[in-house]
């Protein structure tokens, strides 16, 4: 084949390009070739292609996610906000942290081992972009029914992937959630997420500024893996009979991702570079058009000097490739040489391939013919932007009128008892350590608490004892039944989390897991959701502050449930004073914060017993979720709370089976007067918390709870081994760990 | 002060740690690179965990042939003490330091937990701190961690008191005979597939139990 180099491209304006094969729509084509003023080569139709791709682009949920901004919450420990590689905030003592969550569904469901690897890997580099060193992943996770073989698979690949990545990278799993429904048979979600810490004077952002600059392509050569990868698999939904797009999934190399994160972190320290951007999603064209974009002249780009892993590769594979552990970066001519000094030390392969212009276009070039000529930010930043329809399903009236709270109930204590059990024990509830024994908690030496804890701490600085927390959550079966409050009581169930482990919340990134934007209905989810997390975001003074849409999640005309995955980052300035979530000590007292109502809509128990999906989720009060996380921090802070534990699916029942079984200690626990056991036991309203509490320090925690208006009431006491419910049933902690820990082994072991 | 080196072979990832542990034992954290062709008159040398050249090949295979160890096997036959965690007992025993191999776990899958050990030879450079027969429990976390030997081997090394520690309660890798660590026959050789420089802090660790490793060492050195 010929080269397709600009001029050619100007003389034979009629060559037919596959650009709807690529997934342009012929809109979007017309819109190139106005931009341009002339058909594209090759190369730029390439370049466009992968970058106006929703992945990429964003082109359908923009217009909803400009809530975030509009929307957020004066804070003043942000630091830098959404559109870089990930935000970052202050966390005092000059310390900033920067954390992301971000989906690798697609690939991870063609290939759950590499999927689920590069996934991590990806992560980890958007966040070493940002100048920061990644101290911890975690990894929220959804699979598709457990009885069905394909789960195992998925399964069994996603978590040897997450492992095998991230345990090579020495990086701690801190936390994430596993959440089996049907709904994700065949669009397993593959969420990751990382934290990395800096100094404030450390950030780096993704720009090419300064003519002269060098751009140097460093880490692993450029193979054929990951071709089109982001357009083909975000931007259509793929069929099990369609051909194979088995190495369109990139392949990753953990070791290489260690040494480009040591080699860059040494790079950062001595202050070498000016800009600097990670390669992911549409490779060089996505990392090349975004830096040029960012920074205030053009770039100019020798191809051909791109190290090669397979020398038959051509420009335009090359610039979409999307081979795994690279970087770029602009440096000044003077620091080239000790730039290249480093990543030789690291063994790392480092290339100078172009330089920032003078001028507004970013050039390409293959052997001296220029190839590409374009605008860059017409590539990077100002892509198609689609205000598609959206409309409220028909059937979500039916759905949400079909009350869980009319479901016949347990009658009597021996199936009030039978339900305690098979609750605990079915798959969403029972234990995940199966899952995150296989994931090194301890590298690094700085992790404080680790799953199943409510939120995962690690210490950032040793002398001090300053630490951060985060928390993950998300439930598609209540954003199902609303998505707009099922988004709140995603962000508000990561908000108590963080809380409950005495960390104070402070930011919040998310990963939006939707099926597809072309469907009306999904679409109004979508909206929704954005605007529920939007406003709440707004309430709780947590601002967003980057995050990621995953679309098309689903398989012919059926959708996932519509499910934000939210993570919370909260400070807490001294970790020693954390809260674990065990009940530790016999003979403390065992108080219930918050206000139980009937609420059975979208509940785990709903669920287990009935297989059912229908009604109302629990009401949101988020000035009730703000005055329960200041009293689960005070009440950290100022030593008068041992444990806490939230209560969310599963309700009071669940969270006490928890933090019994982590403690090894059982609970006597009396029914509140007048309150129906059943109800007190699995209602799942939100804004509540069970902690212990040291008989010394009851006093003054039921001041402090009475004086800021919190319902708190005493529930019972840390004794013996068995969780007793006075009047109802006990059961040996025996028979609940055999219940709880059982059902994951026997189902993926 | 004694200075203790902890070499950084590129996939190292507990070395940091390490270099933690000798400090809260009280000694001096140096640390050592790969290519580095001397030992900064280290007393004594921490082979930490992680995936060194990536694991190609086999665990250790690559390291084995580094600069840095050379200079270390030629040291440990003089009686330089070397303790190897995890992947650093891979390397041992690439280096024919200690006999045997680590394979694949048993269950072919990583695992990390909170793992109970008993002492089983008090008296090696690096276990002195114990009492012969001390239980402990430290950090486990490896996805080749099987001890396998000949029978042979496995007999001289009970024979020669040589097991240094044991698995109890669970073997988490189909080590043979539960071994989690053992040592050459000076004793100043130790090979650990647990991770003791993770149970250093109360704060992070699950014990405090894994400092007795590095107290040992530093009384050895001391006393010399």
């Amino acid at each position: 084949m010929t080269l397709d180099t600009v001029k050619n491209a100007e003389q034979t304006p009629d060559t037919a390009l596959p650009w709807a094969e690529l997934g342009l729509k012929p809109d979007e084509y017309e819109r190139i070739t106005g931009i341009l003023g002339r058909r594209p080569t090759g190369a730029e139709l390439a370049m466009y292609s992968v970058m106006w791709s929703e992945h990429c682009s964003y082109k359908s949920s923009k217009v909803h996610l400009r809530q975030f901004g509009e929307k957020a919450p004066a804070s003043s420990a942000m630091l830098v906000g959404i559109g870089e590689n990930a935000g970052v905030v202050d966390v005092g003592q000059g310390y900033a942290v920067t954390f992301k969550v971000e989906s690798h569904n697609h690939p991870s469901y063609i290939e759950p081992y590499q999927g689920a690897a590069t996934g991590v890997g990806g992560i980890v580099r958007d966040i070493l972009a940002m100048g920061a060193r990644p101290v911890a992943v975690m990894d929220p996770l959804r699979f598709g029914d457990p009885d069905e073989a394909d789960t195992k698979r998925v399964a069994h690949g996603v978590v040897a992937g997450i492992g095998g990545y991230g345990n090579c990278l020495g990086l701690p799993n801190i936390g994430g959630e596993v959440v089996f429904d049907p709904c994700y048979q065949g669009n397993p979600l593959v969420n990751a997420l990382c934290v990395g810490v800096m100094r404030h004077e450390d950030i780096h952002l993704a720009k090419a500024s300064g003519p002269g600059n060098k751009v140097i392509l460093y880490g692993a050569r450029t193979g054929g893996d990951g071709i089109g990868g982001v357009s083909v698999l975000a931007s259509e939904t793929f069929e099990s009979t369609g051909p194979t797009k088995r190495p369109a999934v990139q392949v990753g190399d953990p070791f290489q991702e260690k040494l480009l994160i040591e080699c860059t972190l040494e790079i950062f320290r001595e202050k070498l570079v000016v800009g600097i951007q990670d390669l992911g999603g549409a490779g060089l064209s996505c990392a090349t058009s975004e830096l040029a974009s960012a920074g205030t002249g053009g770039m100019r780009i020798e191809l051909d000097t791109v190290p090669l892993r397979d020398a038959t590769l051509s420009p335009e594979e090359i610039l979409m490739s999307e081979s795994q552990e690279r970087m770029c970066a602009v440096v000044e001519p003077h620091n080239v040489d000790r730039f290249l000094e480093i990543c030789e030390k690291w063994d790392v392969i480092a290339t100078v391939i172009g330089e920032v212009t003078d001028g507004d276009r970013l050039e390409i070039f293959w052997h001296g013919e220029q190839i590409v000529d374009v605008p860059p930010r017409t590539v990077a930043h100002e892509g198609p932007v689609y205000e598609r329809p959206y409309a409220r399903p028909q059937w979500q009236d039916a759905l949400q009128a079909d009350d869980a709270n009319r479901l016949p109930r347990p009658e009597n204590a021996d199936e009030l008892r039978d339900a305690v059990l098979r609750l605990v024990a079915s798959p969403n509830q029972a234990s995940k350590s199966w899952i995150t024994a296989q994931y090194d908690k301890y590298v690094l030496g700085n992790t404080v608490l680790a799953q199943p804890e409510d939120s995962g701490m690690v210490r950032i600085d040793e002398e001090t004892n300053l630490g951060v927390a985060v928390a993950t959550d998300g439930n598609g079966r209540y954003a199902k039944l609303d998505p707009y409050a099922g988004a709140q009581l995603a962000l508000a169930e990561a908000y108590r989390n963080v809380a409950a482990t005495g960390a104070r919340p402070l930011a919040v990134s998310d990963c939006l897991n939707f099926g597809s934007p072309e469907d009306p209905g999904v679409m109004w989810q979508f909206a929704e959701a954005t605007r529920g997390l939007a406003d709440a975001c707004q309430v709780l003074g947590t601002p967003v502050t980057g995050g990621n849409v995953s679309l098309y999640n689903q398989t012919g005309e059926t959708a996932i449930h519509p499910t934000p995955v939210v993570a919370v980052l909260g400070v807490i300035d001294d970790v020693t004073r954390r809260t674990p979530m065990a009940f530790a000590e016999e003979g403390q007292l065992i108080y219930l914060l918050g206000e139980t109502r009937e609420e059975f809509g979208g509940s785990a128990w709903s669920q287990v017993a009935h297989g059912h999906l229908g009604g109302l989720p629990p009401k949101v009060d988020l000035e009730r979720e703000k005055l329960l996380a200041e009293i689960l921090i005070s009440g950290s802070r100022d030593g008068m709370i041992d444990a806490a534990h939230d209560l969310s699916d599963g309700g009071l029942v669940q969270a006490l089976v928890e933090s019994c079984l982590k403690g090894g200690n059982g609970a006597r626990i009396v029914i509140p007067e007048g309150a129906d056991p059943f109800v007190a036991l699995f209602s799942e309203s939100a804004g509540r918390a069970v902690v212990s509490v040291p008989r010394s320090e009851e006093l003054r925690f039921t001041d402090m709870c009475r004086a800021r208006g919190l319902a708190a009431t005493r529930i019972g006491v840390v004794d013996g081994d068995a969780l007793e419910v006075q009047g109802q049933f006990s059961i040996t902690l025996a028979a609940l760990r055999e219940a709880y820990e059982g059902t994951i082994p026997a189902l993926l072991g | 002060m004694s200075r203790v080196g902890v070499v950084t072979f590129p996939g190292s990832l507990d070395d940091r740690d390490a270099l933690r542990a000798v400090k809260l034992a009280g000694a001096e954290p140096v640390s050592l690179w790969h290519r580095d062709k001397d030992l900064k008159q280290v007393d004594a040398v921490v082979l930490p965990g992680g995936f060194s050249y990536g694991d190609y090949l086999r665990c250790g295979a690559i390291a084995r042939f580094s600069p840095i160890m050379e200079l270390i096997i030629e040291g440990a036959k003089q009686g330089l003490p070397v303790l190897g965690i995890c992947n650093g007992f891979q390397i041992l025993c690439e280096s024919h330091l200690l006999p045997g191999a680590l394979t694949r776990n048993d269950h072919l899958h990583f695992i990390c937990r909170d793992q109970k050990l008993r002492i089983e030879n008090a008296s090696t450079a690096w276990t002195a701190d114990y009492t012969q027969g001390q239980e402990i429990t430290v950090p486990l976390k490896n996805g080749e961690g099987g001890y396998v030997a000949d029978e042979r081997t496995l007999d001289m090394l009970e024979a020669e008191g040589r097991v240094v520690a044991r698995y109890l309660e669970l073997n988490p890798n189909g080590s043979r005979r539960d071994i989690a660590g053992i040592t050459n026959e000076a004793g100043n050789v130790v090979g650990l597939m647990p991770h003791p420089e993770h149970a250093v802090e109360p704060l992070t660790g699950p014990t405090t139990e894994g400092l007795g490793f590095f107290t040992s060492i530093l009384k050895q050195l001391v006393k010399a």
